[in-house]
């Protein structure tokens, strides 16, 4: 028994964990909402947050400076493309989703390229594409409002036995990313590049090539995000992956992922993305408002963080 | 040798040449901007953005980065448009508070040696949050002292010049002249080489943080005055805009290698690209996006200095 709970004290991800559960508990306890039905929610609403949370880990994950600050223009222009391409109809579901994800790989592609080819740091790169892409956006979809086809709508908040579909879908994609990043050679690249890029590129990994597919998943697991988001929504917006931005860069880290790179963690992305939900929903069922919920919203990533420790070594 | 003499001098020279970039084609189109008038209109705004790009530039200066200073900048103006003018005490209180919880986060962010990203990004929900509970809806009305000091227009020079020019001069010679900002800058560079020469770190990263918020308060007092009412998401834009000019200005993330002059001119051809852009009539869908491609051209400059000092 000690020796499990010293294992569990050992993983990065159970603080994100403890959190969530915590914060159901008090849910629960304060018989504000059913636990059940709380839970749904919570995951669905999780979703969209673990697929661009896995991206922005990886992205994360090889090395200092990389970060991922396209994700909200990707997810909007993302929305608009399978939005548009679908344009209301089934049949058009796959070829829409195609789209969106293509596009985000174009817009990884770009991403890698400033930082590469011009040697511009990574989060002044992404920043700057992602004001053109979001200007891409809003010419594209001027005047758009396509409804998202009635069964994709449904798709998105389907059930099976109270659990979302999407959810089983996005604990599928977490559970392949993290075999990804265990035991393939891509994955173990991303690692090492994060934890000395100079050894990994002497050591004969493709620094390059491995950092290209990264961003370029990144911004495809965005633009997917944001074609299911506009279809969970009814209908793609602008401002409709704004509150991505932060929000990818605190369910990695309060996930447990290291922020100097080289330590990612799965798990701990579903975790975190539920701490924050329920967060919020609890002191939404309370009656806060809306000023005090977000000082204590901001309170609690600090605490979190700082019980869970920081870098040990550096 | 004289080779990389030469490329350091153009690196230092990119934040000039980038401004020039932007203000010799806005002279050219509208010559009315190059006049006394024009020149206060174009670069009023620049002034907020300045200081808050300072106040980056000290976290930068020793490998941290600041995602709150925009929420921190809008909460200093909310609190000058809503606390002040009603109690000036209370006011001050409030601003001298936020500056010591900003040194205090400095202090946090060191002793758990927690990532500066995370512990910023929570700190900004805290700000806003705070705000809207000092301002629930837009509006307010500055104090008419700091209304007039902000349109204060002096003779030959107009005043954000003069302001601009001084705060850069006096944090040039703070921090890049004076021993102690050798100090904080060597925080950056290597930390425990400042610590093993008897330095406490501890007060290098409460220093910097301090300073940080002190501009910050300085940055949302001058938009209070020049904009005269706030709302709690004022100056959302200074978080990123802020990094770019630091960058812009030749600084680095890492090695406590930052330029407080080329800050202060990032940060003016970081808000003059903008009206640059209406001048010349790019499409509103489109001016977002042009601003991203300037600040790639003007970045990319930075390539051949920095693969010749390789």
């Amino acid at each position: 028994m000690t020796r499990v709970l010293t294992w569990l004290r050992d993983q990065p991800w159970i603080w994100s964990f403890l959190g969530a559960l915590t914060v159901w508990l008090v849910i629960v306890l304060a018989h504000t909402q059913g636990g059940g039905a709380t839970l749904t929610m919570t995951l669905n609403f999780s979703v969209f947050f673990v697929i661009v949370g896995i991206g922005q880990m990886l992205v994360i994950t090889t090395g200092p400076g990389n970060i991922d600050l396209s994700i909200p223009a990707t997810m909007a222009l993302g929305g608009a493309i399978a939005m548009k391409v679908m344009n209301g109809m089934e049949s058009g579901i796959p070829v829409g989703l195609l789209y969106a994800l293509l596009t985000g790989v174009a817009i990884g592609v770009f991403n890698f390229g400033l930082i590469w080819l011009l040697r511009i740091p990574p989060i002044i790169a992404t920043l700057s594409s992602n004001f053109i892409v979001l200007s891409v956006a809003i010419s594209y979809g001027r005047g758009l409002r396509v409804k998202p086809p009635e069964a994709f709508s449904d798709f998105t908040v389907a059930h099976i036995l109270g659990l979302p579909i999407m959810a089983l879908v996005a604990i599928l994609l977490a559970i392949g990313m993290a075999a990804v990043l265990a035991r393939t050679i891509y994955g173990r690249s991303v690692t090492a590049i994060g934890q000395n890029t100079k050894a990994a590129r002497l050591a004969g990994i493709k620094v390059n090539r491995t950092r290209l597919i990264t961003y370029a998943i990144s911004a495809a697991l965005s633009a997917l995000a944001g074609a299911l988001l506009a279809g969970f929504s009814g209908g793609s917006a602008l401002d409709l992956g704004a509150e991505y931005l932060m929000g990818s860069i605190s369910v990695v880290v309060l996930g447990g992922t290291s922020v100097a790179g080289g330590k990612s963690n799965v798990p701990g992305i579903w975790g975190a993305a539920m701490f924050l939900y329920l967060l919020v929903a609890m002191l939404n069922t309370f009656g806060i408002g809306m000023g005090l919920r977000l000082v204590l919203t901001g309170i609690c990533i600090v605490a979190v963080i700082t019980i869970g420790g920081g870098e040990k070594n550096r | 040798m004289n080779n990389i003499a030469f490329l350091r001098v153009l690196r230092r020279c990119l934040p000039v040449l980038a401004l020039m970039i932007i203000l010799v084609p806005t002279f050219s189109i509208q010559p009315r901007t190059l006049s006394y008038f024009g020149l206060n209109l174009l670069l009023n705004l620049a002034i907020p953005l300045v200081f808050a790009t300072l106040a980056q530039m000290f976290i930068i200066a020793v490998n941290d980065l600041d995602l709150s200073i925009g929420a921190f900048v809008s909460l200093a103006a909310c609190i000058t448009v809503r606390v002040i003018p009603e109690s000036a005490v209370l006011g001050v209180c409030a601003l001298l508070m936020a500056i010591v919880a900003y040194s205090l986060m400095g202090a946090l962010i060191h002793i758990r040696n927690l990532p500066s990203i995370v512990v910023t990004l929570g700190m900004s929900f805290v700000w806003l949050g705070f705000s809207i509970l000092i301002l629930p809806r837009p509006g307010g009305n500055a104090p008419d002292w700091l209304q007039t000091a902000a349109n204060y227009q002096p003779p030959i020079v107009p005043l954000p010049i003069i302001v601009a020019a001084a705060i850069g001069l006096i944090v040039h010679f703070g921090l890049m002249r004076s021993s102690y900002g050798t100090i904080l800058r060597g925080t950056g560079g290597n930390a425990r080489a400042i610590a093993r020469a008897g330095w406490s770190i501890l007060s290098a990263k409460m220093i910097t943080y301090g300073l940080a918020g002190l501009f910050g308060v300085l940055s949302g007092l001058i938009l209070a005055g020049i904009t005269t009412s706030a709302d709690a998401n004022l100056a959302d834009r200074y978080t990123l805009l802020s990094i770019a000019a630091v960058i812009l200005g030749g600084g680095d993330f890492v090695g406590g290698r930052v330029s407080p002059t080329g800050a202060v001119l990032g940060a003016i051809t970081m808000t003059l690209a903008g009206s640059f852009l209406s001048f010349v009539k790019v499409s509103t869908d489109w001016q977002i996006g042009a601003q991203g491609i300037i600040l790639i051209i003007v970045l990319a400059g930075r390539v051949i200095t920095i693969r010749g000092e390789k």
